[in-house]
C-alpha cells in the first residue's frame, strides 16, 4: 500500500518533471558537443525553446538542420566583443530568457601541465571562457532574466562547474582556478541577486567521456566516464525543482480603439 | 546646455533636477533619485534593449553608398524582425551632423539594399522621400544575425568614439527592440532598483520600441515620435493598481514609458495588459491619467521630448526648469543629467483602499521577507504619520 503510494508519488514527481520544460526559454553555451549537446537535446524533447551557442559555424549548422525549433547561434564566449552579438540574437529568438547555461569551458594549457608549466596565455583562455564569459553573458542577460521573475517565473543560471573547483588536483591549475572562480562567482550572485527573483547556482556534472575530457586525460578509461546524456538527465532533474515558466505568456494583442 | 559627449551611463557626477508637485526646482545628484520616492509609489521603466539600428550598405539602383537608420516597427515581438521603416541617409556617417549629412540617393518601391550580409527591399516610401518602408529578404535567424554582427547603434555627432551595443543596453534591457536607447533608464543600476524596492516601492517594467530622437530633417523631425509599438505586462499593470490602491504614485521612468501608459489608458479606460501601438503625441494641454512624475533626460525646447514635459508643469516652470538647467552647467542627450518633474498637484478624490491592498503590496514589494517589512515599514510609517495616505488614493480607475 504504502509502496504504491509512493510509486505514485514519484510519478507525479516524473509528470511534472516533464511538463514544467514546456515553453520555458533556454540558452546553452557550448551547445553543439558534449553535456551541453545532450542538454540542448533533452530541453528540445520536454518542450522548452532553446538557443544554443557554439564557436565553429559547421557545427551550430548541423544541430539546427538536425533540430529546426532550436535557435543556433554562432559566437565565441570567451570573445568580449562577442558577448552581444550572442545576447541579442539569443532575445531575438526567445522574446526573453528564463534559464541560462553557461557550459561552454576551456581546459587551459593542452596537454594538463603543472601551474609553474603553464603560459599566462593558456591561463587567460582558461579565464575567459570559464569565468569572465559567463559573467559578461549573465550580466547582459540579467535585464531578461529579472523580467522574467517580474513575470511570476523563477529564472536560473546554471553554471557547469567541476570537482576540480574544490579540490586540487595537480596539473589541473588553469581549469580548477578558473571553475573555483565561477563556482565562487555563483554563490555571490546568488546571494546579490535574490531580492530580483533569479537564483545563480553551479553544479558539477561529473567526469563525462567528452572531447575536453579526452584532450584532459587521454588514456582513461572510457567505461568509467558518465556518459553526457546521464549526465544531463541529472542536472535536468536536479533544476527542474528550481525552475518554473511564467505564469503569463505574451499578451495578446488587444484590438486599438482608434485613437 | 552642454551635449555629454562620453558614453558612461552613470557618471558619478550626474546631476538631478527636481521639479516637485508645487513647482518648486531644486537642484540634486541623481543617486538620490530612490530618496525621492515614497512607500507605495511604482517606478515604471522600459526594458527595451537597443538594436543595432544604424546599417551601412549599398544602393543597388545607383551603387551610391547609404547608412539605413530602423526606426519603427509594428510589433514588439521578436518574430516581428522583417519589416521596418527606416531613415536613409547619404553617404557619410555619425561624425557628421545629422542636419548636414547628404540625402540618399533617389528611393523607390522594389529598389534593393545590400546592407553587409543583409539584404532588403525598399516596400514604399512613407510621405517623405527619406522615410521608407523596407523588407529584409532572408529568415529570421539570418536577420538577427546580420544585424548582430553588421548593424551599429544609431549614434550622433556629440559623441566622437563609436559606441557598442553594450553602452546602449540599460541595466534592465531586455527584448531588443529599441531604435535608440530608452537612456533615462540608464539611472536605474541595480543597486538602485535595490534601494528603490527595500524602500517598499515597486520596480516594474514595460517594453516599447522607443523610435530615433533625431533625423536631421525639420520636416521629418516634426513628425517626431513615429508610432511606437509596446507591451505592458500583467504584472505591470498590477503593480500600478497596488500602488493606486495605496496613494502611490506612478513614476515613469523615460518619456517613453508616459506615451505607453497613457496610450493604454486612452484606450482601455485604464492601465491594462496589452499589446499596442502608441500613436498619441503628449503635450501641453494632454490630462495626464496615469503618470503622477517622470524621470527624464535633460531636453532642449523644440524637441518632442521636451514638449511631453509640458503635460506636467506649465510653462512659467519649463522655462525656468531651463534656465536651471542652463545655468547650472546640466548636460544633456542620452549620456547627460536627468530631471525628475513631479505632475502638478491637482485636487485629489478620496476613495476606497484597504488594509489587505497594503498587504498584498507589501508582499510584491519585499518578496518572501515580507512580514518583517511589513512591520518595520508600518513602524515608520506610524512615525511618520504617513499612514493616513493608506486608504486613499486619487479617484482614478482600479
Amino acid at each position: 500500500m504504502r509502496r504504491e503510494h509512493t510509486t505514485e508519488a514519484l510519478e507525479t514527481h516524473q509528470a511534472k518533471a516533464l511538463t514544467i520544460w514546456k515553453g520555458m526559454r533556454v540558452a546553452v553555451t557550448g551547445g553543439t558537443s558534449g553535456l551541453g549537446l545532450a542538454l540542448v537535446r533533452k530541453l528540445l524533447d520536454r518542450g522548452a525553446r532553446v538557443a544554443f551557442v557554439a564557436r565553429t559555424r559547421d557545427a551550430v549548422e548541423r544541430l539546427t538542420r538536425e533540430n529546426p525549433e532550436a535557435r543556433g547561434i554562432t559566437g565565441d564566449v570567451s570573445k568580449k566583443d562577442d558577448i552581444y552579438s550572442i545576447a541579442i540574437q539569443i532575445l531575438g529568438a526567445l522574446g526573453g530568457l528564463d534559464v541560462l547555461v553557461n557550459n561552454a569551458s576551456a581546459l587551459g594549457p593542452v596537454p594538463l601541465v603543472p601551474l609553474a608549466d603553464t603560459n599566462c596565455e593558456d591561463f587567460e583562455i582558461a579565464l575567459q571562457t570559464n569565468v569572465l564569459g559567463p559573467f559578461r553573458l549573465t550580466k547582459a542577460l540579467l535585464g531578461a532574466l529579472a523580467a522574467s521573475a517580474r513575470e511570476g517565473a523563477r529564472p536560473l543560471v546554471l553554471n557547469i562547474s567541476s570537482d576540480a573547483a574544490i579540490s586540487a588536483y595537480p596539473n589541473w591549475g588553469a581549469y580548477g582556478a578558473s571553475k573555483a572562480a565561477l563556482h565562487h562567482l555563483s554563490l555571490i550572485w546568488n546571494e546579490e541577486l535574490a531580492l530580483q527573483g533569479i537564483r545563480v547556482i553551479s553544479l558539477d556534472p561529473g567526469d563525462m567521456d567528452t572531447r575536453l575530457h579526452a584532450a584532459a586525460v587521454p588514456d582513461s578509461d572510457r567505461s568509467e566516464l558518465k556518459h553526457p546524456e546521464d549526465a544531463a538527465q541529472e542536472l535536468i532533474a536536479k533544476i527542474a525543482d528550481l525552475v518554473s515558466a511564467r505564469q503569463t505568456n505574451y499578451v495578446e494583442a488587444v484590438p486599438e480603439v482608434g485613437q | 546646455m552642454i551635449a555629454a559627449g562620453i558614453a558612461i551611463q552613470r557618471p558619478a557626477d550626474a546631476k538631478l533636477l527636481v521639479v516637485d508637485s508645487q513647482g518648486r526646482i531644486t537642484n540634486a545628484r541623481r543617486s538620490s533619485f530612490p530618496n525621492l520616492l515614497r512607500f507605495g509609489d511604482v517606478v515604471v521603466a522600459n526594458d527595451a534593449a537597443t538594436l543595432p539600428a544604424s546599417l551601412f550598405g549599398v544602393h543597388d539602383p545607383s551603387g551610391r553608398p547609404i547608412e539605413v537608420r530602423l526606426a519603427g516597427s509594428e510589433s514588439v515581438c521578436p518574430d516581428a524582425v522583417k519589416e521596418f521603416s527606416a531613415v536613409v541617409f547619404g553617404e557619410g556617417d555619425y561624425r557628421t551632423p545629422t542636419e548636414l549629412r547628404p540625402s540618399p540617393p533617389g528611393l523607390r518601391p522594389g529598389d534593393t539594399l545590400q546592407l553587409g550580409p543583409l539584404k532588403a527591399t525598399v516596400l514604399r516610401l512613407i510621405g517623405h522621400p527619406r522615410l521608407v518602408a523596407i523588407r529584409f529578404e532572408d529568415p529570421p535567424p539570418r536577420i538577427w544575425e546580420g544585424l548582430a554582427r553588421h548593424g551599429r547603434p544609431i549614434q550622433y555627432s556629440h559623441i566622437p568614439m563609436p559606441l557598442a551595443l553594450w553602452d546602449t543596453w540599460t541595466p534592465l534591457a531586455g527584448p531588443p527592440v529599441a531604435f535608440e536607447p530608452p537612456s533615462a533608464g540608464f539611472a536605474l543600476d541595480w543597486r538602485t532598483i535595490d534601494a528603490i524596492r527595500r524602500r517598499g516601492v515597486h520596480v516594474a517594467t514595460i517594453t516599447h520600441a522607443a523610435g530615433i530622437s533625431s533625423t536631421g530633417d525639420e520636416e521629418l523631425d516634426a513628425r517626431l515620435p513615429f508610432d511606437e509599438p509596446y507591451r505592458i505586462p500583467a504584472s505591470t499593470a498590477k503593480s500600478i493598481r497596488m500602488a493606486w490602491a495605496v496613494g502611490g504614485r506612478v513614476i515613469a521612468v523615460g518619456t517613453t514609458v508616459v506615451r505607453a501608459l497613457e496610450h493604454s489608458a486612452f484606450v482601455h479606460g485604464s492601465v491594462r495588459a496589452s499589446t499596442g501601438i502608441a500613436v498619441n503625441k503628449i503635450g501641453l494641454g494632454t490630462s495626464l491619467r496615469v503618470v503622477d512624475a517622470v524621470l527624464s533626460g535633460t531636453h532642449e525646447p523644440g524637441t518632442s521630448h521636451y514638449n511631453l514635459l509640458a503635460a506636467f508643469v506649465d510653462e512659467q516652470i519649463l522655462c525656468k526648469m531651463d534656465d536651471v538647467l542652463q545655468h547650472d552647467g546640466y548636460r544633456t542627450h542620452e549620456f547627460g543629467d536627468s530631471v525628475f518633474i513631479e505632475k502638478t498637484r491637482v485636487k485629489c478624490h478620496l476613495s476606497g483602499g484597504n488594509r489587505s491592498d497594503f498587504q498584498l503590496w507589501m508582499m510584491d514589494a519585499c518578496g518572501t521577507d515580507s512580514n518583517r517589512r511589513v512591520a518595520e515599514i508600518r513602524d515608520t510609517l506610524h512615525s511618520n504619520r504617513l499612514v493616513e495616505r493608506l486608504g486613499y488614493s486619487c479617484g482614478r480607475g482600479l
